[in-house]
């Protein structure tokens, strides 16, 4: 129990100073690389909590794919650095006023929580339980079936998020030449073949 | 020494505040901010799951696994529109959107 406590403290505190990072490195490519880190001790604690296939999703498909997909943003777009740094001292101070005050009513929610004036509901004995199967299973047997329509509009929502991006990103440059295959197929005779009358000993 | 929701909830606290924060100081730099709103959804991923552990109930993984695809969607979406505005005006700066007159 103690070394529990101890992981997730280590985690959680290599978390949060990794997603301070990503707020206040100068290099967006650090702020990247941060936030990998960031994400990958989220990971952890989740599955320090017993929620491994959430963990494994969020290494797969944050790690794997959105940071990849800022790294590459990041070192394609050629960015002022300097100039994008400036006002940051401007805004620090609203910016950690807002902070602390967000923060303090949070915690003091949390405490409140605590205090015991306020309960979460205790283990739901009517809706799906999850102490029985192991994580994965438990998560397949809402998901496939209670919650099946909700997978689809997921996966609805990422194939508009994919046609989207191509539509926003694909440019059909004027003037390079490519092999088009359908109108080199389809060209009518007329215009690939010209007949022509050579009279004797004249040439063409 | 018992990790209980409220070690959890504190965390996730801190992480969304953060993001605010991030999103408060880098006021000219799209792509950091679209990383702080990614910090911003995983601390509700935190808060989602803890939730759904501490009480037994997996349906709050299941809604995680929504948010997550949500903000993938968003990311892609977000860099293909940040890719595309820069290759017509040539800057990020946050100052420079204006065409719309917003």
């Amino acid at each position: 129990m103690l070394l529990q406590a101890l992981a997730f403290y280590v985690f959680a505190a290599i978390t949060v100073a990794s997603a301070a990072m990503v707020v206040v490195s100068r290099n967006p490519v650090y702020s990247v690389l941060f936030l990998i880190l960031a994400f990958f001790n989220a990971a952890a604690l989740f599955v320090l909590i017993g929620a491994e296939f959430i963990a494994m999703i969020l290494v797969i498909v944050y790690v794997g794919a959105v940071a990849v997909l800022f790294l590459f943003v990041v070192m394609m777009l050629d960015i002022n650095l300097a100039e994008l740094r400036e006002g940051f001292l401007k805004y620090l101070p609203v910016g950690a006023m807002i902070g602390a005050v967000l923060l303090a009513e949070i915690l003091l929610g949390l405490g409140v929580l605590g205090s015991g004036s306020v309960t979460v509901a205790a283990m739901d004995k009517a809706g799906p339980q999850i102490l029985a199967v192991d994580n994965t299973r438990a998560i397949g047997r809402v998901l496939y079936t209670q919650y099946f329509y909700l997978f689809q509009v997921a996966g609805l929502v990422l194939l508009v998020a994919m046609i989207g991006a191509i539509v926003l990103t694909l440019r059909t440059r004027p003037g390079v030449r490519r092999q088009k295959v359908s109108e080199q197929l389809y060209r009518p005779k007329e215009d690939a073949v010209t007949l022509v009358k050579v009279p004797p000993r004249g040439g063409v | 020494m018992v990790i209980g929701l409220g070690h959890y909830l504190a965390v996730a606290a801190v992480l969304f505040t953060l993001g605010i924060l991030g999103i408060f100081l880098n006021r000219k730099n799209v792509i950091v901010i679209l990383m702080c709103v990614e910090l911003m959804l995983l601390a509700v991923n935190i808060n989602l799951v803890a939730f759904s552990i501490f009480q037994g109930n997996v349906v709050g993984q299941v809604f995680a696994m929504l948010v997550l695809t949500v903000a993938a969607a968003e990311a892609a979406i977000g860099l293909a529109i940040l890719v595309v505005y820069f290759r017509n005006r040539g800057t990020i700066a946050v100052e420079d959107i204006n065409a719309m007159k917003g």
